[in-house]
């Protein structure tokens, strides 16, 4: 087996061969800018973008002309919560969001609330979903936007998103969700979700890095923004910029075999960490899944190997390619924001891995890395002094530490 | 992240992995960390006069963490406890060609050594717990 396994699907995707093929004219022949109006070259280009543009629409249930393009999901959650709070700020100054999204969503708010908007931070229940009623009771009067992720890039939780978009929508308030983990992978329209704002990313859909693009409501509400960059007045006005006619070409055709392709991708993925996870847990006691297991993302899988150090099983599993939830290679030892706003206890926030399973992995591969997990696992644990006391039956929680960093 | 050939061989192949009856009275033992913290260390050795014959080591930790603690046993094996409590951090991270962010991993381990001897050094003095208490009577006169 070639090694290592790629298994980060979360992280990012290989380009899918037919993507990669429609893209590829694009460097070449069909260089123009879509801008020009003046010759064949633009009108080429122009026509490219317009056909991924509704390539895009179709998947997410949206119309051609309210698809904005970006460099990638964290410029357009940038446009979409800068652009609402500098349009409707006169409305009111409340925000209202999660303590596990993105760091892009994250530090954005800390960027508005320097200006004098105020955030309110849900906090998410143990597996890491935010419920309507918690959207409820942290809405007020001067409310002017909801932003909450689709699914969890960590866990893979997916929130109920129809249900909080209409929330938002009986009260006037604007719903943006980044939906980069969502979009391809479960179905998603903005209609019947009631989603007012929504981002996506090419390269977690098999598309290229550097393009993606926010989605913008146009009728009921037209929903209206501030440019968040000077110059030519793409975009509707909404994004200047050259367009990246590549990369655009390459996400809308990411977007239609998604579209076409949604529920063989989803079998498979969700297979690969049924079968993941079973071989796991019944090998290995003590394992814990994070995330919702009702509402997760498919191929996405976060277990915490309690007694073991996340950093430690990353060199033990030196043939999968995988991310952990501690952030110890770092130089801080935080563990990630998103378990810890999960109250997992920060002992398996750092004993946690995300495993990312997708289109190109197969079964041989899983079982492979099932194998190399159980393997380090035990070996790991026999080294451990925490497994040994738990062995012995003492309750971890009532030792006192010396000397801890 | 890169990690030395000396930390890959001491995760790969660690040395002394064990445990040793901790209430034996020849036995000290160090438990030092904590695992919210990412690491815990434990070290135990076995002392015959004033000299460690043996020693065992269990470390809940990332790669670092586990070859400064297996380091700590290989080099204290066979030592004298004085000569094993002279033993510094940074002759650990020299060793081991720990990058800062690690230097945490070669403290622990030096505080895993030095609570290891001092739990030996307690189990001693309890037996002579009488003459204890009488010098320190005297001290206080």
């Amino acid at each position: 087996m070639k090694t290592p396994i790629y298994l980060d699907y979360q992280a990012t995707t290989p380009v899918d061969p037919r993507v990669l093929e429609a893209m590829l004219p694009y460097f070449s022949d069909v260089f123009g800018n879509a801008a020009s109006r003046s010759h064949a070259f633009g009108w080429t280009a122009e026509e490219a973008v317009e056909t991924s543009r509704a390539q895009i629409a179709s998947l997410i249930g949206a119309s051609a002309k309210e698809i904005v393009f970006t460099s990638g999901s964290t410029e357009a959650i940038n446009l979409a919560i800068k652009g609402v709070c500098d349009m409707y700020g006169s409305r009111g100054k409340h925000i209202v969001t999660c303590q596990a999204e993105h760091k892009a969503v994250l530090d954005t708010c800390k960027h508005i609330e320097k200006e004098g908007f105020e955030v309110t931070y849900l906090k998410p229940d143990k597996t890491g979903r935010v419920s309507v009623e918690d959207v409820r009771a942290a809405l007020r009067d001067d409310t002017i936007l909801v932003a909450l992720m689709w699914a969890n890039n960590e866990v893979g939780t997916i929130h109920p998103v129809r249900e909080i978009g209409a929330l938002c929508k009986e009260r006037k308030i604007l719903f943006f969700t980044d939906a980069t983990q969502a979009v391809g992978k479960i179905p998603v329209d903005v209609e019947a979700d009631h989603v007012d704002l929504l981002c996506l990313s090419g390269h977690k859909i098999y598309g290229p890095k550097g393009a993606g693009c926010l989605y913008v409501r146009r009728r009921s509400p037209r929903v209206r923004l501030v440019a968040q960059m000077d110059g030519g007045g793409h975009e509707r006005g909404m994004r200047s910029g050259t367009l990246n006619v590549p990369g655009i070409v390459g996400l809308g055709a990411a977007c239609a075999v998604a579209e076409a392709d949604l529920d063989k991708d989803r079998e498979h993925s969700n297979a690969l960490r049924e079968a993941f996870e079973k071989k796991v847990l019944g090998s290995l006691d003590h394992v814990v899944i994070n995330g919702d297991v009702e509402h997760r993302l498919p191929g996405c899988s976060n277990l915490s190997f309690p007694y073991v150090e996340g950093e430690s099983m990353i060199m033990g599993i030196k043939d999968l390619a995988v991310s952990s939830g501690s952030a110890c290679t770092s130089a801080s030892l935080e563990p990630s924001h998103v378990l810890q706003a999960m109250d997992v206890g920060d002992e398996l926030a750092h004993s946690s891995i995300r495993f990312g399973f997708g289109r190109m992995t197969t079964s041989e591969q899983v079982d492979f890395a099932a194998d190399q997990v159980i393997e380090a696992v035990k070996k790991l644990r026999e080294l451990s002094p925490l497994y040994e006391m738990v062995q012995e039956g003492i309750d971890l929680s009532t030792v006192q530490w010396q000397g801890g960093h | 992240m890169a990690y030395s050939d000396k930390v890959l061989d001491h995760y790969n192949e660690p040395r002394n992995v064990g445990s040793m009856d901790k209430n034996a009275k020849d036995v000290g033992t160090g438990v030092v960390g904590a695992p919210e913290c990412g690491d815990v260390m434990k070290l135990q050795i076995q002392v015959e006069g004033d000299t460690i014959v043996d020693a065992k080591f269990k470390t809940f930790g990332c790669g670092s963490a586990i070859a400064s603690s297996s380091l700590a046993t290989e080099w204290i094996k066979g030592k004298k406890i004085e000569e094993a409590m002279e033993i510094k951090n940074t002759d650990i991270v020299q060793e081991l060609s720990l990058p800062p962010v690690k230097i945490h991993c070669s403290v622990l381990a030096e505080d895993a050594i030095k609570a290891a001897i001092s739990n030996y050094k307690h189990k001693q003095d309890g037996e002579t717990v009488g003459a204890e208490a009488e010098k320190q009577t005297e001290g206080a006169q």
